[in-house]
């Protein structure tokens, strides 16, 4: 195996692991520029991923089961609502507690739903998502053509189509949906009126209240974001990076989104950018005979892991450029005493 | 003046929030075909019909005063230390290391040695974050739960790496030397005469978990540095202005907190499984959050939730034994409370408030 195709097939991995983290991170950056900290992204993924597995096998359709999985997940960041905006809770402990209650719930549903010690059946065909072929890329259709094995088939190609087909195409709609959302967060967040006031709300919501715009509603409103783009997240997982659901599968991904967040500065272009660097560090995880190669030493596969949080806390310390969170985070507006 | 009476919200309110948690709970295991009272019923016969049951239970229990305790010191400080999993997992290395460095003559010398290890290393692993918290102003909630993760990863590159025996497949130490393995509740009530459970995992932890619980009372509201430590909790401006340094008060309250996590490896690790093994704090320190909430941060409120989520543990794990209800339960269960105790508080508060106004302006419009 040459350098060139295990390069880029190490940034194909990027891509997909970061995915799940890139559409968790938007999520949490939505729901901090409005002032609600959410510890809680694990807990929407979770059950979203559960449930899009859920429906999908249940109907065939991974995209009744995408709905699902959303769905799910808006109910979700609907008690997260609740509890932080309407019945200004600590919204740490709502996160801890919704945590909890994903990881218990999805698997107490799945063993009364399939029996199959709190796992979803496999999902096969159209209950899982495909890989999309962009136009003049080599892939299946290519494949089954010239009646070869596509893998040799790319490797045959010129270097500029290696790259083009295996690390641009072939990904599932979900990961291109993901890169788009993050200019959509931009524009949405710089460009219009309600990200304005979205921002505001997270600054100073009593400024904003003062304008006579609804508290309430701005920060309901990013929790139903929150919950779409979790939703996006935990589907993408169960449905697209895996065929199924298992116990706890997103596997601390909120968190490692959380950090992406920090690392970004609550910045969506930055969150792009951190969430790619670490996929790289669980796709290079993955891939023990490349960290061989790259380090003279033996590098511990823990600390590739533990990478993430490492860097986060770095960042935290302000040693490199200070991480300054959005003013009124973790504060419930009391409108008038 | 306060809305309602101090017992109210001291008692009422948890044990309401407790209630709707539990009514949840119920309408959850009908939801998966099965018979909530049924279920409660072999609850309560299999954590406390047996002093096999109470053994378990107790030992959940120890577990969880040690977290409870330490979510509660951090919190008195404002602090909310979330880390409290990490800790006891780095206290669970301290403690492994202080068994197998030395050939213990007696289990008492062991086990004094083991509790200064697992505190010592609990309180290291919170060092960090508090003095980042402290001296530059890093969210102390991001950082702990960043060092649960690095925590995590530390124990998995000793186990894997450094303290697996040679020829040892399984991620674990090497199984501590017979003289530190601590005695049961069995051996210490057979002292004065009373039968108990020889199988049971609960052990003379449990009496450390009560000491802990005294003295962690005692430094709150017994000395001038408790004092300090919950003056600076209510006001951080008002203790400053008063001459108490934050710095020293995040610190040192962040170190008695990891050190009270890392206590709790006493019970896991050496009192029951007498090797350290991957993950064996099994989310204790996340419990710690709902028990010290329940228990209104106060130490006998911690005792008596501790128990409660003991009871919750050990009748989960009897349910997953004896009915086709997974022991996943609990996890829900401990979501319930966590969200009916903590978060949604206020849902709970705000109509006894208005209650015991209305009956206080009756009583006035009587007179």
């Amino acid at each position: 195996m040459d350098t060139f195709s295990t390069l880029i097939q190490v940034l194909d991995s990027t891509l997909r692991l970061a995915t799940p983290l890139l559409l968790a991170c938007l999520a949490g950056l939505f729901s901090e520029r409005s002032g609600i900290f959410d510890i809680g992204l694990e807990a929407k993924m979770l059950v979203s991923a559960f449930f899009s597995a859920a429906f999908a096998y249940t109907t065939g359709s991974v995209w009744i089961g995408l709905m699902a999985g959303v769905a799910a997940s808006i109910v979700f960041a609907g008690i997260h609502g609740i509890a932080s905006i309407t019945f200004r809770g600590n919204q740490l402990i709502s996160g801890v507690a919704l945590n909890f209650l994903a990881s218990g719930m999805t698997v107490l549903i799945a063993q009364s739903w399939f029996h199959q010690g709190g796992r979803t059946p496999s999902l096969m065909g159209g209950a899982r998502f495909e890989g999309v072929e962009l136009p003049f890329a080599i892939g299946p259709t290519e494949a089954a053509e010239t009646g070869r094995p596509l893998n040799p088939l790319i490797a045959e190609a010129g270097p500029l189509q290696q790259l083009y087909s295996e690390l641009i195409s072939g990904h599932s709609i979900l990961v291109y949906i993901a890169l788009l959302a993050v200019p959509a967060t931009w524009w949405v967040l710089y460009r219009t009126r309600f990200g304005l006031r979205l921002r505001a709300v997270g600054e100073n919501p009593a400024a904003v209240d003062t304008a006579g715009i609804s508290v309430v509603g701005l920060r309901y409103s990013s929790m139903i974001i929150v919950g779409v783009l979790c939703g996006l997240a935990g589907a993408y997982l169960a449905t697209g990076l895996q065929a199924g659901f298992v116990k706890d599968m997103t596997a601390g991904r909120g968190y490692i989104a959380l950090a992406a967040l920090i690392f970004a500065k609550w910045r969506p272009w930055h969150a792009l950018g951190a969430c790619l660097l670490f996929g790289l560090l669980q796709a290079l995880a993955l891939r023990t005979d490349v960290v061989e190669a790259l380090f003279p030493f033996k590098m511990p596969v823990q600390l590739l892991d533990s990478m993430p949080y490492i860097l986060t806390v770095v960042i935290l310390a302000g040693f490199v450029g200070k991480a300054i969170p959005p003013r009124a985070g973790g504060q419930p507006y009391v409108k008038e005493r | 003046m306060d809305a309602m009476p101090k017992w109210a919200d001291m008692l009422l309110v948890p044990l309401i929030s407790l209630l709707l948690a539990m009514v949840i709970s119920a309408l959850v295991i009908l939801g998966i075909g099965e018979d909530p009272w049924a279920a409660l019923k072999l609850m309560v016969q299999g954590s406390f019909g047996s002093t096999y049951g109470w053994g378990y239970t107790l030992f959940y229990a120890t577990n969880f005063i040690f977290t409870g305790l330490a979510f509660a010191v951090a919190s008195h400080a404002a602090m909310f230390n979330i880390g409290s999993e990490g800790q006891a997992t780095l206290g669970g290395l301290g403690v492994a290391l202080v068994c197998l460095a030395l050939p213990w003559p007696h289990w008492t010398v062991a086990l004094v040695a083991a509790m200064a290890g697992g505190a010592l290393f609990g309180a290291a692993w919170a060092f960090l974050p508090a003095w980042l918290a402290a001296r530059r102003g890093s969210h102390i909630v991001i950082t702990t739960i960043m060092f649960n993760f690095i925590g995590l990863a530390v124990l998995n590159y000793m186990l894997v790496n450094v303290m697996r025996p040679e020829g040892s497949m399984d991620p674990a130490s090497a199984k501590f030397p017979d003289s530190t393995n601590l005695p049961s509740l069995h051996d210490i009530l057979a002292l004065v005469g009373i039968p108990f459970s020889k199988t049971a995992p609960a052990n003379v932890a449990f009496l450390v978990a009560l000491v802990a619980c005294v003295l962690v009372w005692l430094l709150l509201w017994r000395t001038r540095f408790g004092f300090e430590l919950r003056a600076f909790g209510k006001s951080e401006s008002a203790a400053v202005y008063a001459g108490i340094s934050p710095t020293k008060i995040i610190v040192v309250a962040m170190l008695i907190s990891g050190g009270l996590s890392g206590l709790m490896a006493v019970n896991n690790v050496m009192g029951e499984a007498e090797r350290l093994v991957l993950n064996s704090v099994e989310g204790a320190g996340f419990i710690g959050i709902a028990v010290a909430l329940m228990g209104r941060n106060h130490p006998l409120g911690v005792l008596l939730a501790a128990i409660l989520f003991g009871f919750l543990y050990q009748g989960g794990a009897e349910l997953a034994l004896w009915t086709s209800i997974p022991r996943e339960l609990i996890v829900v269960i401990q979501g319930l409370v966590i969200l009916f105790t903590g978060a949604l508080d206020n849902m709970v508060r705000m109509p006894i408030e208005r209650f015991f106004l209305w009956r206080r302006r009756n009583a006035q419009a009587g007179e």
